[in-house]
């Protein structure tokens, strides 16, 4: 049972701070908070990710030691092509290295994701200037004003005609 | 106890410190309202889990995470501040109610489905057994590149890389849409300036 | 307000900002071998641009660094990545196939190192240019807001 929470506990905080990120982005109205909480979510999302792909005892996905020969010269010359080195049945490493394919994925994902908030921030600037303020449900009140005015003025003029 | 052991209780501890961070950041950015220190309190979250990714063995996405998260993102942030607003309104009593519920519903589906997922650090865990561990053998003899990450982002998986690029491009043409380019609207703001 | 405050602040500026913009550099060459890419050197590049322009005002950042160069920077990014893709098409490899950018014997790797070179360099000069334009837009929108309402 210890174990069993040992080797989880690690998910369950993650699922926790995710939450606290999913929570900000519904209690709160104001848009930056809102953009905040998603990237906090978003990193939540990347812990997730990268904790998936840690393996014991291993270190990070840079080949060194007996794995990094400096005897294929600088230029690799004297490399011998995995070809070779399939035929010669020599496959396979000799240190243990952490998944590197997450790494690959979230590394690309970190850089999307401060593009998709810089768009967002634009956004919010743009709503800012149109209606005076960033908060969610004022520019909804504005909105539903902004509408209710254009029908009353439809009824009028219905009315007139 | 041997060696093995130590350093994964070295690791748990180590986990538990950094997550233990993490929590207290966010429940802050939860409860405040001033938005300058919330925006700073973005960029201590991206900056400690930045540093729990180096522990967790993957240094090139620690990297990028403590330049970008915690450098652009919250410059991005702190300039758009500039233009919004200082502080958030305060949300009524009663309102954060269901919020609650539903991310609280929501943190208990997730755990139950964590209960079928591999154990932290698992080596034959589904997701490191295949292609990951075909990456760490073949990178060598196929780029003669040591770091594995840099051969599969720019070698293996160039077209996705490339698609990533185009992606940033397209953000800042976009923000540059939306909010112009810099140079006319500094121009107005200085004259401004000056007729004051 | 100008010149008497913040003197410690740009004598340290002017020292440091070199030394990032090579860092980027290093940062970008070496990230073969150890940890670091075009990502990461292209956001280090536009940080010390930022930098300069929070210290020494965005007018001045927008003369050293045009808001123009920026966006060509970009977009030249763009196409240096997709060029190499075209060049190993001409070399006879499939799009991005970068064995195909040199004549390579069995077990050598100068394409595949000139490819990785090039196209980080595409991831450079692309992610940089575009962070650059992105902090512009920001930084050269009027602020309503007064200093008294911090």
């Amino acid at each position: 049972m210890t174990e069993f929470i040992i080797e989880r506990a690690n998910y369950w905080a993650i699922i926790a701070l995710m939450m606290v990120g999913l929570y900000i982005i519904f209690a709160s109205q104001n848009l930056i908070k809102r953009l905040v909480g998603l990237s906090i979510f978003q990193t939540s999302v990347f812990l997730f990710y990268i904790t998936l792909s840690k393996i014991a005892g291993g270190s990070a996905p840079i080949l060194y030691g007996r794995d990094y020969p400096k005897s294929y010269g600088d230029d690799h010359s004297a490399a011998p092509g995995y070809d070779a080195v399939l035929a010669a049945g020599e496959v396979g490493v000799k240190e243990v290295y952490s998944n590197p394919l997450p790494h690959v994925l979230i590394l690309t994902a970190i850089v999307v994701g401060v593009s998709t908030l810089a768009v967002g921030l634009a956004l919010v600037v743009r709503i800012r200037e149109s209606y005076g303020t960033i908060e969610a449900d004022e520019v909804r009140d504005i909105d539903m004003g902004v509408a209710a005015a254009e029908e009353d003025e439809d009824a009028a003029q219905r009315a007139s005609a | 106890m041997n060696e093995a052991e130590v350093a994964s209780i070295g690791l748990a501890l180590i986990n538990i410190f950094l997550l233990g961070i993490l929590f207290v950041v966010g429940v802050a950015i939860a409860r405040l309202r001033s938005l300058f220190a919330i925006v700073m309190l973005s960029g201590v979250y991206s900056l400690v889990s930045a540093t729990w990714f180096v522990a967790l063995d993957a240094v090139d996405v620690a990297f990028t995470e403590a330049a970008v998260g915690a450098g652009i993102s919250t410059a991005l942030m702190l300039g758009a501040m500039l233009l919004t607003a200082r502080t958030a309104k305060a949300t009524p009593k009663g309102s954060t109610l269901a919020p609650f519920v539903v991310v609280i519903a929501t943190g208990i589906m997730l755990i139950y489905a964590t209960f079928d997922l591999p154990a932290l650090g698992d080596p034959n865990a589904p997701a490191n057994a295949y292609v990951g561990a075909e990456y760490i053998e073949r990178t060598y003899a196929d780029t003669g590149l040591p770091n594995i990450v840099t051969a599969v982002l720019a070698s293996y998986r160039g077209f996705d890389t490339l698609g990533e690029v185009v992606v940033v491009f397209a953000a800042g043409l976009g923000v540059a849409l939306l909010l112009g380019f810099g140079e006319r609207s500094l121009a107005v703001s200085l004259n401004k300036r000056d007729d004051q | 307000m100008t010149e008497d405050h913040h003197v410690i602040l740009r004598v340290v500026a002017k020292l440091l900002i070199p030394l990032i913009t090579l860092y980027a550099f290093y940062v970008h060459f070496h990230g073969e071998y150890s940890p670091g890419g075009g990502f990461q050197a292209g956001v280090i590049f536009a940080v010390a641009i930022i930098l300069y322009s929070l210290i020494f005002g965005v007018p001045a950042a927008l003369r050293a660094v045009p808001p123009v160069f920026a966006r060509c920077l970009a977009a030249f990014g763009v196409l240096l990545y997709a060029g190499v893709g075209v060049a190993a098409l001409l070399g006879g490899g499939n799009y991005l196939d970068y064995d195909a950018l040199a004549n390579d014997g069995p077990g050598e790797h100068v394409g595949q190192h000139l490819g990785i070179i090039l196209i980080e360099l595409g991831v450079l000069f692309g992610v940089a240019g575009s962070m650059l334009a992105i902090f512009y837009a920001f930084a050269g929108r009027v602020a309503e807001i007064r200093d008294e309402d911090w």
